[in-house]
């Protein structure tokens, strides 16, 4: 077990302001905010693709690279084919027979049709699916979501939100940055609200859009954007 | 010879004429020289090759004092004027020379030597253009899925294939057509160092145009072909892999 994960005054170039939190295993965790509120570097941090420029990031067991994965707004396949894309990241992680592993995750997230079909010449929504195979592959315990849905169209982006809640339910703790209410009030447990790098609200969906305690928070919800 | 009567007043008309005589009768001089034109510009590439795609890449991706100013040198040296790479290993390999006890100086060897030299910076620059553009795009994915250091960078090399490919073609573009070098380090000894180039330049001035222009028809022809196959490779490979 990594989770759970304890974040100490962690700061980031002005991004991120000294910010302290505790992310434990369970229910799924929505990073909320507007564009540049800080959110994308948050999981960054977190995922350990930035270091930061004051406090610590630990997490709680062995290994932890090993059990955590991302999916990015716009995933990077690599040419080859989509298989290989997840054979490629099975190996990587020392997973033995990664083949026959790669060939069930695709199975399902429903591409085992094009497993020999190039990756790069997937549709985006085909190629979220793909990049959502190769970290579940990985059977992480905790999988980042940077925006995933962003670039998809609403048909693309139910698929994906199935999957979501699929691992979700397979006890991978999930965290997901989004700027898009419906979908952190479809897919949260919990929203984290982020406004100018600050970590301005923690609170449970239903409370956060219900009741939110924060003026920033009542005036995302509502739309206001009073900071553009 | 062939053309020791030439007449400039005659038409250029006569002498290609001439020259594709020679090329389609399987003229043996012209074979010899096209078959050692190739083996030196092709062995010069490989070489260059083996050396500049892990030099480009690691320019590329490293983070180090001085980078930057490897960087201009490496784009310089693209520019390099072949007689003075010529000259430099001349005198590297001449008698009096460090390496003058190789034996090398005017051998094909020493004519593949001063071909890397100029090949190198070229097929270095380009593939670190390569590399970077594709290091931003792949860097997160890479990190993110625990791949670093040789392996992250083999990927991104294996990755980008068919965009090296040019800087490939462009380093052989650059020894095939290069005629200073090899005429400095090869001295264009008749069956042991002359090349295409060099072979043009001599029949040119002994005034055998239909020898000189014979070569210079399957120089370009050659040219055109590596160019045409790469392109080809390269539109294949697009659509098949994106």
């Amino acid at each position: 077990m990594i989770l759970p994960l304890k974040l100490e005054g962690v700061a980031y170039r002005g991004i991120i302001e000294p910010l302290t939190l505790e992310l434990g295993a369970g229910p799924s965790t929505v990073i909320l905010g507007a564009n540049g509120a800080g959110k994308s570097v948050l999981m960054r941090l977190m995922h350990g693709l930035l270091v930061p420029n004051a406090g610590s990031i630990a997490w709680s067991g062995e290994n932890p690279r090993r059990h955590q994965a991302m999916v990015f707004q716009h995933p990077v396949m690599l040419r080859r084919s989509a298989l290989a894309n997840v054979v490629y990241a099975l190996k990587i992680a020392g997973v033995a027979d990664a083949r026959r592993a790669a060939l069930v995750a695709l199975e399902e997230v429903g591409l085992a049709h094009l497993a020999h079909r190039s990756a790069r010449v997937l549709s985006g929504g085909e190629q979220q699916r793909l990049a959502l195979a190769r970290a579940w592959a990985l059977h992480p315990e905790v999988l980042f979501l940077d925006e995933p849905t962003a670039s998809l169209d609403p048909s693309a982006t139910r698929e994906i939100e199935t999957l979501i809640r699929a691992f979700d339910a397979a006890g991978t703790k999930v965290v997901m940055a989004t700027h898009n209410l419906g979908q952190a009030r479809r897919l949260g447990d919990e929203v984290l609200f982020l406004h100018q790098g600050r970590l301005v609200e923690r609170a449970s969906v239903d409370q956060f859009f219900a009741k939110p305690a924060s003026p920033e928070a009542a005036a995302f919800i509502k739309g206001e954007l009073p900071w553009v | 010879m062939p053309g020791a009567d030439f007449n400039p007043m005659h038409s250029i008309l006569e002498a290609i004429r001439a020259a594709l005589g020679l090329i389609a009768s399987g003229d043996a001089t012209l074979g010899e020289i096209v078959l050692l034109s190739l083996g030196v510009s092709l062995s010069a590439v490989t070489l260059a090759t083996l050396l500049g795609l892990p030099l480009g890449a690691a320019i590329a991706v490293g983070r180090f004092p001085g980078r930057r100013a490897i960087l201009v040198l490496l784009n310089a040296l693209m520019g390099l004027p072949p007689v003075v790479v010529g000259l430099v290993v001349y005198l590297l390999l001449s008698r009096a020379g460090p390496l003058g006890e190789l034996g090398l100086l005017f051998t094909p060897g020493a004519m593949v030597i001063a071909q890397t030299i100029l090949v190198l910076p070229i097929i270095a620059a380009l593939c670190r253009q390569s590399v970077e553009d594709a290091w931003r795009e792949y860097e997160e994915q890479l990190r993110s899925l625990g791949a670093q250091g040789v392996r992250a960078a083999l990927t991104v090399l294996w990755d980008i294939r068919f965009s090296l490919l040019t800087a490939v073609l462009a380093g052989l573009g650059r020894a095939s057509a290069e005629v200073g070098a090899v005429m400095i380090v090869g001295g264009n000894i008749d069956g042991v160092t002359r090349v295409m180039t060099t072979a043009i330049a001599l029949e040119t001035s002994k005034g055998d145009l239909p020898l000189a222009l014979g070569l210079g028809i399957v120089l370009i022809g050659m040219i055109l072909a590596l160019n045409a196959a790469a392109y080809l490779v390269k539109e294949a490979a697009q659509r098949r892999y994106g």
